[in-house]
């Protein structure tokens, strides 16, 4: 479903992507795992396309997305939950929602959206409790599920998540996990980026080892789980094993 | 296609676009761990200007230098590992024939892997979890019997570890009354073993052999043709080195035509070994594979040493993963007489063309008077009683000589010897005796 070859992408003279190849195919959900400016953001927002890449390939579905403005490629249904969430905190809930629907207001009558709204109320159900309450008086546990859902509200087939676990109670990562295992389950193609690699690769099929703007490694995740060198860097086994 | 024979269907069948992806995914993860984590591939990739990041496609291997079997000697014991002593959880050697052996290392992931491609390969041959497998390889610090032990058991066949410290005799009485349905060993194990038969008496349709796996050294059709018909088998050829992973790296599927390399692991290329460039699709030269996902003991562009040439149709049998023929020597058999360069293989394959032959040849080099002479000698064949007239044996000579003529282009006297008398040299270690000056 996503092909990318060789992207290199970064900030003015900076250079962040050197090079990535990865693919994920229709059904899976793949993880990216790295540690803190390894290039997992830069490497979603190439994709996204909020940033421009400076060479390579992203095929999406066939076709070459390299280049194209990024609400364009929410439209063929490849959709980013950003880092940190970003909700517009001065709208309800469901304003929040339907703003997600955007894209497909002109093409989708309305009956459809409310559809993918009530979808939405079922993965989260404190959504709907608090659907016209604030955005902003959400927990950053509720923000991150009303990201996942304005995400979910553009009808995406791919839906690539920025850091899902970033700053959220040990106990809601849980839950929010455990959303995004649903949502595989239903056949949402998912590409993931994060540093909480134990809970990444807990639900994804594959992953991949992002250091320095370079795949190091990939694999299945039990693989990438049994690979010592994940083991020490990223589920810290070592760590585990002195404190023991 | 019949999904039967296949072990790993979605990797086995992949298209080739994806399959691609999946190497050059695999290729550059591989190459930005082994510049970091291995001295020698940091050191080369320097001294050659490799800059990783410019590596965009299968083409751009080209640019990485080679490693050698002389390379890895040199690493000896643990510098080419690419994990810590502690991450590795097996350790393999080779035989150390030519010079100091090499250490290899396997990862807890490097061995389910290896158990993956070995079980690939028994299923392609036909090998189920109804059959009993013998196994009569070296269990030791080689590789082989333990790579193939685990494949078998991967795919549940009923595993007999017989190894090579069983006796040919123990193996025989084994095979008869454990009902081996498979028998994986080296083609001149097989060999005693079916020269051992007529000796105990065991008649082969005693036995419940349908199937032989073999590998480990070069070997003919014509020893296929002959130990299919003492043992009753479909005899089947199996190729991998040890420093590369050992048993699994590519096997015949039940078509016999060329070796399927299990490309999603291994990629191949294909090299005059003396200009080390890539020769045209289809022709023949050395052998170089790079492993794209070991963990403990990756490896980039080894020369192999093995002759071989890649078959550039697609398998009917419907796996998408690349055939090479079976090998055809090593580079460093190569022969070069009065400026002709040509393979003991190729001498042994026309040999087999004739009947009254043996497959027990020798091939001996001299200079008279300043001419480079080339003898081949031959032992006839016990099966063939006519041969005792004179007139055909020299017919049979002459014939032999012309075809040799005719195909290598090398002036070769041919000398018909006893059967038995150059038996002994059926291992291969002195199937060429070089008595050039210099």
């Amino acid at each position: 479903m996503l092909k990318v070859l060789n992207l290199e992408a970064g900030y003015g003279p900076l250079r962040v992507l050197k090079g990535i190849s990865l693919h994920v195919s229709p059904g899976e959900a793949v993880a990216v795992i790295g540690a803190n400016g390894a290039g997992k953001t830069t490497l979603l927002k190439t994709i996204a396309g909020i940033l421009k890449a400076r060479c390579g390939e992203v095929v999406f579905d066939k076709r070459n997305i390299h280049g194209e403005p990024a609400e364009k490629i929410v439209a063929r249904g490849c959709c980013l939950v950003p880092e940190g969430r970003h909700v517009f905190s001065t709208m309800t809930v469901r304003e929040n929602l339907l703003l997600g629907a955007y894209s497909r207001w002109r093409k989708d009558d309305s009956e459809r959206i409310n559809a993918s709204l009530e979808q939405v109320y079922n993965l989260f159900g404190i959504l709907k409790a608090r659907a016209s309450q604030l955005a902003g008086t959400l927990s950053g546990g509720e923000q991150q599920m009303l990201a996942i859902g304005r995400a979910i509200m553009a009808g995406p087939r791919l839906l690539m998540m920025d850091e899902p676990s970033l700053g959220v109670a040990p106990i809601i990562v849980r839950d929010i996990y455990k959303t995004i295992a649903a949502l595989k389950q239903e056949g949402l193609t998912i590409l993931l980026v994060e540093q909480n690699a134990r809970a990444a690769l807990a639900v994804a099929d594959r992953g991949y080892v992002i250091e320095t703007g370079q795949i190091v490694l990939q694999g299945s995740s039990r693989q990438l789980c049994d690979n010592p060198e994940v083991q020490r860097a990223y589920l810290g086994k070592e760590y585990r094993r002195i404190d023991e | 296609m019949d999904q039967a024979n296949l072990h790993n269907p979605e990797y086995e069948t992949m298209p080739r676009d994806e399959l691609e992806q999946l190497q050059i995914e695999r290729l550059q993860s591989t190459l930005n761990r082994v510049y970091r984590n291995v001295a020698f591939y940091g050191t080369a990739f320097d001294a050659h200007g490799v800059n990783l990041e410019r590596l965009k496609d299968m083409s751009a291997l080209r640019e990485l230098p080679f490693t050698t079997k002389e390379d890895l000697q040199r690493s000896y014991p643990y510098d080419m590992f690419a994990l810590p002593l502690r991450d590795i959880v097996r350790i393999h050697t080779t035989s150390g024939t030519t010079g100091k052996p090499i250490v290899v290392g396997y990862t807890q992931n490097d061995l389910r892997d290896w158990r993956q491609c070995v079980a690939r390969l028994l299923t392609a041959a036909g090998v189920t979890e109804h059959d009993v497998v013998q196994i009569a390889l070296h269990y030791s610090l080689f590789a082989e019997g333990f790579g193939f032990h685990q494949g078998a058991e991967e795919i549940g066949a009923s595993v007999i570890p017989a190894s090579l410290a069983t006796s040919v005799g123990r193996q025989i009485v084994v095979m008869r009354d454990f009902k081996t349905t498979v028998l994986i060993s080296t083609p001149s194990h097989a060999l005693n073993i079916a020269a051992g038969l007529a000796e105990a008496q065991v008649h082969p349709e005693r036995l419940f052999l349908k199937l032989g796996l073999f590998g480990g050294e070069r070997w003919s059709e014509r020893l296929r043709g002959q130990l299919e018909e003492q043992l009753r088998i479909t005899a089947i050829d199996t190729y991998g080195p040890t420093e590369v992973m050992g048993p699994g790296v590519a096997g015949e599927c039940h078509l016999r035509q060329g070796l399927h390399i299990n490309e999603d692991h291994f990629i191949v290329e294909i090299i005059d070994p003396k200009t080390l460039a890539p020769v045209p699709a289809g022709d023949e030269g050395e052998l170089v594979l790079t492993t794209i996902s070991k963990e403990g003991f990756p490896l980039i562009r080894y020369r192999t040493g093995d002759i071989t040439r890649i078959e550039p149709e697609p398998c009917p049998c419907g796996r998408t993963f690349v055939r090479v023929a079976r090998m055809m020597g090593r580079t460093d058999d190569l022969i070069l007489f009065q400026a002709v360069g040509f393979f003991p293989a190729q001498i042994e394959e026309i040999l087999g063309e004739f009947e009254g032959t043996s497959p027990y040849y020798q091939i001996v080099l001299d200079q008279e008077g300043g001419v480079e002479t080339l003898q081949i000698r031959v032992e006839i064949s016990a099966q063939i009683p006519q041969l005792d007239e004179v007139k055909a044996l020299e017919a049979l000579q002459t014939q032999v000589a012309k075809r040799i003529k005719s195909a290598l282009d090398v002036e070769a006297r041919v000398i018909l010897v006893e059967p038995g008398s150059l038996r002994q040299l059926a291992n291969g270690t002195e199937r060429v005796v070089d008595r050039r000056p210099g």
